[in-house]
């Protein structure tokens, strides 16, 4: 078996290290199976079947095309204008608040846009409290439909802008000082130090930190379905849901996808075209200025209204709703919020655990190679993470409920037994799922903790007479653990938050947190979505939180 | 000179015709090198002269292409045969210490004395912090250390498990120069006390000179000499040696069969070539040339450089030869002075003329 792989050209076995050919076979299986609903979502696109798309072009297709266009843009416009301001805002100026801003703003990435979704429709829908309010005054304003295209781009933008603004932050601070300094010199004022040298200057961070929030919103379908604005992705669930039509679902599933590299080119492009060399060290960062009097105060306000928009006044409403509910708790009610945070909690908890020992493996073994090759297979793992949840889903029920029908087929045919769904109707595929999505998360983390172990350390400890176990139970992993932790971490989190995958591979009746806050809030169930909502948002904070942690230890 | 064939029962690590190729490189050139118990070492060259990659092979960190290597009368390493690095008794300090960062010092110096009985390992633990001035320091964390002590963990860590050899590769590179210069004095005596064999890879002569018993010198993965550092200085085997080791002028001479003649002066020919009335080129140091102001000199002083402890006179003589003298400065003679150049040198060192040994200094 080893020597077989040895010839074949695919083997990146190392001779001076020892045979690993079976491991490299491993190695190439772990990373084919995170490819795999990628491939069978593109192998459809290459077989369109005409039929389904006539079908699709005649009835949703060109409405859904519209929307996800118009959400693209709106979003990546919306993200772009917001972002970028408020990093410029923290960066450039000192006013009063300006530290506790500067992370405060970062909070609205732990409101999911379903959640954010439900709480604006409820707060601005014609029978939500500020309509009201206004009515019973008797003033006549006009309100802007919130079950719009504009609903969703707003809201979508309010949860989306922390992608830009940190990554534009992080442009602006690694610029060199004296790059402001000569423009000052040279005459320029602060406005048009900004256009010409500042925003050109962090121009590869903004596009990807836009890139990333686009992304976000080519995935989401629950926001999109509140406020009634169809795009591609909610076309892939009801096609799926509705019609069980598996077939379209893929087609689309496709056309999804296709999106999405769009997006990734359009950054590549942005990002590409100059790579900006700037100087490293200490002379960092746009020389602050201070804001005195009303201009400081209109900083903090501005700051303080994106923040209340985007987090305190959405969190006091699910606070409001939360009081509400525990005021009426009944222990009827109280099992089901627990049952629904034990099955979340099961499926974090496995997801994380998976997917941290899948990338251990793969960025193991990837290093044991000795050319490039095994790092590209590696990173080629990583995938998962630009395919909206709603593609990988149903590249993976395609394959596994084929592989559920063959399984059906030769247990009864040989053993005359039925052995009901294995993978479909289990947890497994829901796993599968979350492990190829979040597999980049817990890569990341864990290859670059690994990249941090000096070689030498390693070499230190053998030429001591430490064998391999040794080595690896008590140099690698310990140096290793806080990425090791840091990625479980992130994966719990997200597969908490997550609802598109659940959505398609969920067994039946198999409800979550996320689940249940999105088929409550449909149902305009306002408070009893908000205890669950209120557990993902907490949640959510804990990555803001280490995010913080870490910026302040760099 | 090459005194690495004179194979004595003192030989401890040997290396015989040592290759090391890499796909388009041979880093190592058929090196044969003895090197005795007890004695400190140093592997001195230019930067991609072979010399880190031998301390590797040695290691066994690196295999051989050719050649073998023996530590203490056993084999550790042909094309055939490999001991690895954690069965060859050796230890290493690296350049950048490779001190395992989420162990305290106390763990770091204990991890090769794994297995040992715990009493004794915190006795050997102590014994060595304290010969290396690290008492008191055994709960710390290595970020909570200086740079020197850092380098003096990783000294008491490879010391711990008593190896045969010690290996250093530009231990003291990372520091600054004050306090490399008390650290190279300080591990000496701390190496010497321990009586270890000492292999040492440096780049910088004066490093290698002021802490070895001898030297090897490389260059392209070959070697130039091995000699004492006064042999090296004095008497190198090459224009390289001769150039890579402090300052040296080539005058033009003429090889006589009792003398070596040259504008300068006549000088004793102690080697045997060159004989038959050749054209060669004399090395003179600026340490063998002395001067005084004198208005019947034959030479003048062109330029003057100020080097703090010493003066670098530049002289032209009468036949526009140009070669340097050295001088202390408290009394420095000013430019443009006449003065009479007298030269003392112990050896007689000259280079055939066709011997322009190419080298990347």
């Amino acid at each position: 078996m080893i020597n077989l792989f040895q010839k074949l050209p695919l083997s990146f076995f190392n001779k001076d290290k020892g045979p690993y050919g079976l491991l490299s076979v491993f190695m190439f299986i772990a990373v084919g199976l995170t490819l795999l609903p990628a491939l069978v979502v593109a192998s459809s696109l290459l077989q369109p079947s005409l039929e389904v798309w006539a079908h699709l072009w005649d009835t949703i297709l060109p409405g859904m095309l519209k929307n996800t266009f118009i959400l693209l843009v709106g979003v990546s416009v919306g993200t772009f204008v917001i972002g970028t301001t408020l990093a410029w805002i923290v960066t450039a100026y000192e006013f009063p608040g300006k530290k506790t801003f500067k992370w405060l703003l970062v909070l609205p990435m732990a409101v999911p846009a379903y959640v954010m979704g439900f709480i604006y429709m409820a707060m601005f829908d014609f029978a939500g409290p500020f309509q009201t309010f206004f009515r019973n005054t008797g003033m006549q304003i006009a309100f802007p439909q919130i079950r719009s295209g504009f609903g969703a781009v707003l809201v979508m933008t309010l949860v989306l802008y922390p992608y830009v603004y940190l990554l534009a932050k992080a442009g602006f601070e690694e610029q060199s000082k004296s790059a402001f300094e000569a423009a000052k010199v040279l005459g320029a004022g602060r406005l048009r130090t900004f256009f010409k040298v500042a925003l050109p200057l962090a121009r590869p961070s903004i596009a990807a930190g836009v890139a990333l929030a686009a992304m976000e919103s080519l995935a989401d379908f629950a926001t999109v379905r509140y406020f009634n604005f169809p795009t591609v992705a909610d076309g892939i669930l009801r096609v799926w849901h509705g019609l069980m039509d598996l077939g379209a679902a893929s087609e689309l599933a496709g056309m999804l996808a296709f999106f999405s590299l769009l997006v990734l080119l359009t950054e590549q492009k942005m990002r590409s075209r100059k790579a900006y060399h700037q100087t490293k060290g200490k002379n960092q960062g746009v020389p602050a200025i201070f804001l005195t009097g009303y201009k400081g105060l209109i900083a903090s306000f501005i700051c303080i209204s994106v923040f209340f928009a985007a987090f305190g006044l959405p969190l006091l409403q699910l606070l409001y709703w939360a009081a509400l509910e525990i005021s009426q708790i009944t222990p009827h009610t109280l099992s089901v919020y627990g049952g629904l945070a034990l099955r979340s909690f099961t499926l974090s908890v496995t997801a994380a655990f998976f997917t941290v020992l899948a990338a251990l493996f793969i960025s193991s073994v990837s290093r044991l190679g000795s050319g490039k090759f095994s790092r590209y297979l590696a990173r080629a793992s990583t995938v998962g993470y630009s395919i909206p949840g709603a593609v990988i889903g149903v590249g993976i029920l395609i394959p596994l409920s084929a592989l559920d029908r063959y399984i059906n087929y030769v247990a009864g045919n040989l053993w005359g037994i039925d052995l009901g769904l294995v993978f479909t109707g289990s947890l497994i595929g829901l796993i599968y799922a979350y492990v190829v999505r979040f597999m980049a998360i817990a890569y990341g983390s864990i290859d670059s903790s690994m990249d941090k172990i000096p070689p030498n350390t390693v070499l230190a400890a053998r030429v001591l007479g430490a064998n391999a176990y040794r080595i690896i139970f008590k140099i690698k992993l310990p140096l290793i653990l806080p990425g090791i932790i840091a990625g479980a971490v992130l994966v719990f989190v997200d597969v908490m938050k997550e609802l598109p995958i659940t959505v398609v591979l969920r067994p039946m009746s198999y409800d979550t947190l996320s689940i249940w806050v999105w088929q409550m809030a449909a149902e305009s169930l306002w408070t009893d979505t908000a205890l669950p909502a209120l557990a993902i948002v907490l949640v959510g904070i804990v990555p803001v939180w280490m995010l913080m942690r870490k910026r302040k230890n760099d | 000179m090459n005194i690495s064939n004179e194979s004595s029962r003192d030989d401890f690590v040997v290396l015989s015709g040592i290759i090391k190729r890499y796909s388009d490189i041979t880093a190592v050139d058929n090196l044969d090198i003895s090197i005795r118990k007890g004695e400190f070492f140093s592997l001195l060259g230019p930067s991609g002269c072979g010399k880190t990659t031998t301390l590797r092979l040695i290691a066994g960190l690196d295999c051989l292409s050719g050649g073998s290597i023996s530590i203490d009368g056993k084999l550790v390493s042909n094309t055939t045969f490999f001991i690895p690095p954690e069965k060859r008794a050796i230890g290493i300090v690296f350049q950048d210490y490779a001190l395992f960062p989420h162990m305290t010092v106390f763990e770091n110096v204990a991890f090769g004395l794994y297995g040992q009985n715990k009493n004794q390992v915190a006795k050997r633990v102590n014994d060595l912090l304290s010969l290396t001035g690290l008492g008191g320091m055994d709960k710390k964390y290595p970020h909570e250390l200086s740079g020197g002590q850092r380098q003096r963990v990783a000294l008491a860590r490879s010391l711990a498990p008593a190896p045969k050899v010690m290996l250093l590769d530009e231990p003291f590179s990372n520091l600054d120069a004050e306090l490399r210069e008390s650290l190279r004095s300080e591990t000496k005596q701390i190496l010497k006390e321990s009586g270890t064999t000492v292999i040492l890879v440096t780049h910088d002569q004066e490093e290698a000179f002021s802490l070895s018993d001898r030297v090897g010198l490389l260059n392209f993965g070959k070697l130039e000499q091995v000699g004492t550092p006064y042999e090296i200085y004095h008497d190198p085997a090459s224009r390289f040696v001769a150039d890579f080791v402090g300052k040296a002028d080539f005058v033009p001479a003429y090889a006589e069969e009792n003398y070596i003649v040259s504008s300068i002066g006549k000088f004793l020919n102690n080697k045997n070539y060159c004989l038959n009335a050749s054209n060669v080129d004399l090395m003179i140091r600026p340490d063998d040339v002395t001067i005084e102001a004198d208005v019947n000199g034959d030479a003048f002083i062109e330029d003057m450089l100020f080097l703090g402890s010493d003066v670098l006179y530049k002289l032209k003589l009468s036949n526009d030869v140009i070669i340097h003298s050295i001088g202390l400065s408290a009394y420095p003679i000013p430019k443009g002075t006449r003065v009479k150049v007298s030269i003392n040198m112990p050896h007689t060192v000259f280079f055939p003329v066709s011997d322009k040994t190419q080298h990347n200094k």
